[in-house]
């Protein structure tokens, strides 16, 4: 998978929590959930979903690592086989 | 015989307009079933029947707007239908032997002729400005002299009509499109809030407790599950609101008639915001009964039902006490308003570390600070502390939540 | 308007002043009443007219009114434009088999060969306590009768302005003079002259409801809605100026912007012209109306004598602010 595949899937799966949001609008390094108004359930549904289409499993200790679009890729792409 | 009315999904709600009819007349139904949808200011709903019976004719149509409380269809009881069915006929009304009794002139005087009573008294104005915005004047309530429905009731009722039509359009096939705060909400909000400003004497009480252990605990059981089944930490927090009122179940339930009236039942509204403004807050029946997985199941599924406009119509009545979690992006604490005619709001706000002291020792701990708001007229805060205090014991014992 | 172009003056020089220009413009003018000439007028509006004129043209009359209006009449039909003055609008009633049975009629009785160009002037209304003899409005009664204008000037500038339209009116034209109005005070354009005699005027634009009202009743109104206005109600004020023939058009115009509507008329109730225009309202402008009209008249009673009684009986400022108030929504 390459980078800019797996930054699309995770742009499709935010815009199905937060559909009014633009993700090219977010900077890669700020707080998504903050920038973005999810909330811990629409974060977790978030998680699920990444899960289910990278087949990454985020563990609960690490979702401080991927608060950011920068991290969350990172995380993915480091895991991807 | 028995009577399927419009609802009142809350104690702001006036009106609401019968979207659509999920049973037909002659269908057989169970007390629970969902037999109708009903949009209201605050979105829509699914209406459930609490009768068992046989759905008759449709009193009100689809499209149609009328006040709470009135008949939708009746309900037949099963034996008549079936007797009816059989003999292919209409069972007759049972009331048309008691009629004629009921209306002997001399015995009952009638103050005015009932022809007068029926004579809807709408200004002619606004009879025509109904015509040209597609109000149905039989739907609107008239606040000119003698009960007089006049342009400014019909503009209203327009403008409410457009609001809600929008919050429904809003919520039903794009539930999170919802860019723009929805009027017809807001005014609801409103009319809630402002009356509980106006009526309740709220106290509150605040208390910062250690969610060290309930996490640690919380991490654990998480690591265990696959990701579908991990759990939040808004669980715990449910739960424990849940096991706390059991121990002063005082301020679970209503303040009506001027007095308390408590509730065994432990159905807990949880805040649930909508993306692009506002706010419901539907019931999570029996969260006392319910299994962390079972709650966490329930909440995720109430949820998504809020926000995709699927609620049903018990979970708007039967809240006997609100939850919210708004610290759960970023507040330390939240100082609520209870929703009439609760008695309690418990809130929470954001998980975060902060220095702690034990024992002579300062460390860092991931504490929560949870505020009561409770009413004052039903309540002291002696009983609120003791609520308070209960659940910091529940949540320090994560493992028998 | 700029300083230069105007006069202080009162109603009753505006009177004065169309007469006099009338006078001067055509000789065939001439005016005639009782006490119009040595004596000045009854209200003084011909005061130096007589030593101006001479008794050819302001011409005192005996005290019957039946024979001055008659005798107008003929010089009407002789070719004269008569100004003829009667003292009150009581009094007129000993003329109104001339008014109506001669003036209001010889041109249908001559099949059109006779119009009568004849101005009746004459005071009316109460509110100067001379009792239920002297001070009635009755220009309801005149505005009833087909044949005849009626004119109810209320400012400076109608009453400057309406006497010389009148005179080129080729029929009867009656002028009322509410008597509170001689001394009603004001600023007049220095070359104010002739009006239109067909409508009614906006006094004071407002979107909430049309009060329609005519004569000295007007200030009433306008004090009514600039105390409304205080409390948020914007009233638009018509002054109707003609009550016969009707300028329906302005007040089913501004009744269109504010669906209610409130007439202030000075003459009783009953058979009145506010009932003629409410019915005109219910024809025209039903479904205008977001309230039923209302309507303020004076007390179905011979007007009284004593101060405090005669101001009871008639519409006054209050009533038309608790009128108002109740019908926007606001009482």
């Amino acid at each position: 998978m390459t980078e800019k595949e797996l930054k699309e899937i995770v742009f499709t799966e935010l815009k199905k929590i937060a559909p009014e949001c633009d993700p090219d609008d977010v900077d890669p390094d700020e707080n998504i959930r903050e920038a973005l108004d999810i909330d811990s359930y629409s974060f977790l549904q978030l998680i699920i979903a990444l899960s289910d289409s990278t087949g990454v499993d985020i563990v609960e200790a690490d979702y401080e690592k991927v608060f950011t679009l920068e991290g969350m890729l990172r995380y993915l792409s480091a895991r991807i086989d | 015989m028995g009577e399927f009315r419009m609802p009142s999904l809350g104690a702001d709600m006036e009106a609401g307009r019968l979207v659509e009819w999920l049973v037909k007349p002659g269908d057989r139904c169970r007390r629970g079933d969902i037999v109708a949808t009903v949009e209201t200011q605050k979105g829509l709903f699914e209406v459930e029947i609490f009768e068992d019976g046989i759905i008759g004719e449709a009193l009100v149509q689809a499209g149609q707007r009328v006040p709470v409380g009135t008949v939708l269809a009746m309900i037949n009881p099963e034996g008549a239908a079936a007797a009816a069915e059989k003999a292919g006929t209409v069972p007759p009304p049972v009331t048309v032997k008691a009629e004629p009794e009921q209306l002997k002139p001399a015995e009952v005087p009638s103050e005015r002729p009932p022809v007068r009573a029926e004579r809807l008294a709408c200004s002619p104005s606004a009879r025509r400005l109904a015509a040209e915005l597609g109000v149905n004047v039989e739907d609107v309530r008239g606040t000119g002299p003698h009960g007089a429905i006049q342009r400014i009731d019909i503009e209203q009722a327009a403008q409410k009509a457009a609001s809600s039509a929008e919050a429904a359009a809003a919520s039903r096939p794009l539930p999170a499109a919802a860019g723009t705060l929805q009027q017809g909400m807001r005014q609801a909000i409103a009319a809630a809030m402002s009356r509980s400003n106006r009526e309740i004497p709220h106290y509150y009480l605040e208390m910062e407790i250690d969610m060290s252990r309930p996490l640690h605990w919380l991490e654990g059981e998480n690591l265990k599950r696959p990701i579908r089944e991990r759990l939040l930490p808004a669980v715990l927090l449910l739960k424990g609101v849940a096991k706390a009122l059991r121990d002063v179940p005082e301020l679970n339930g209503y303040w009506l008639d001027e007095r308390l009236q408590v509730k065994q039942e432990l159905h807990i509204g949880f805040a649930v915001a909508l993306r692009g403004g506002g706010l419901i807050t539907p019931a999570i029946h029996h969260v006392d009964k319910l299994g962390l997985t079972e709650l966490m199941k329930a909440m995720g599924d109430l949820v998504e039902r809020t926000r995709a406009g699927r609620l049903r119509s018990s979970e708007m009545t039967d809240t006997t006490i609100t939850v919210t979690n708004l610290g759960d992006l970023g507040v330390r604490a939240v100082y609520g308003v209870i929703y009439p005619p609760q008695v309690a709001l418990v809130a929470f706000g954001r998980i975060m570390e902060r220095p702690w002291a034990e024992g002579g020792m300062l460390g860092v701990r991931r504490t929560v600070t949870v505020t009561l708001a409770a009413d004052h007229r039903a309540t002291d805060g002696h009983r609120g502390s003791q609520f308070l205090e209960a659940l910091n014991r529940h949540l320090q014992l994560p493992e028998e939540l | 308007m700029s300083e230069q172009a105007t006069n202080s003056t009162t109603y009753r020089e505006a009177v004065k002043m169309a007469i006099r220009e009338a006078l001067i413009r055509d000789e065939r003018v001439f005016l005639m009443g009782e006490d119009v000439g040595y004596y000045g007028g009854c209200y003084a509006v011909s005061k130096g007219l007589l030593a101006e004129f001479g008794p050819e043209r302001i011409r005192d009359t005996p005290l019957s009114e039946s024979a001055f209006v008659g005798a107008g009449i003929g010089a009407a039909l002789g070719g004269m434009r008569p100004i003829v003055e009667v003292m009150t609008v009581n009094f007129s009633l000993l003329a109104l088999d001339q008014i109506m049975n001669n003036a209001a009629t010889i041109q249908h009785m001559s099949g059109g060969q006779f119009n009568v160009p004849l101005v009746i002037r004459m005071a009316t209304g109460a509110g100067k306590q001379l009792a239920a003899q002297h001070a009635h409005s009755l220009e309801g009664w005149y505005a009833h009768i087909p044949g005849l204008r009626v004119l109810s000037p209320a400012t400076l500038e109608d009453a400057r302005g309406m006497l010389w339209s009148a005179l080129q009116d080729p029929d009867p034209v009656i002028i009322f003079e509410n008597n509170t109005l001689y001394n009603l005070e004001g600023a007049l354009a220095a070359d104010a002259g002739a009006v239109d005699i067909d409508s009614a005027m906006v006094r004071r634009p407002g979107t909430d409801i049309t009060i329609i009202t005519y004569s000295a009743s007007l200030y009433k109104c306008l004090d009514a809605a600039a105390a409304l206005a205080k409390e948020g109600i914007e009233a638009e004020v018509i002054d109707l100026r003609t009550l016969r023939p009707l300028d329906d058009a302005t007040y089913l115009a501004s009744i269109a912007r504010t669906h209610r509507a409130l007439i202030v008329d000075e003459g009783w109730r009953s058979g009145s012209i506010s009932a003629e225009i409410s019915a005109r309202i219910m024809e025209q402008a039903f479904y205008e109306l977001d309230i039923p009209v209302a309507r303020i008249c004076s007390a179905e009673v011979p007007m009284p004598y004593a101060r405090h009684m005669e101001e009871a009986a008639l519409p006054q400022v209050d009533a038309i602010v608790a009128t108002v108030k109740r019908m926007v929504g606001h009482g």
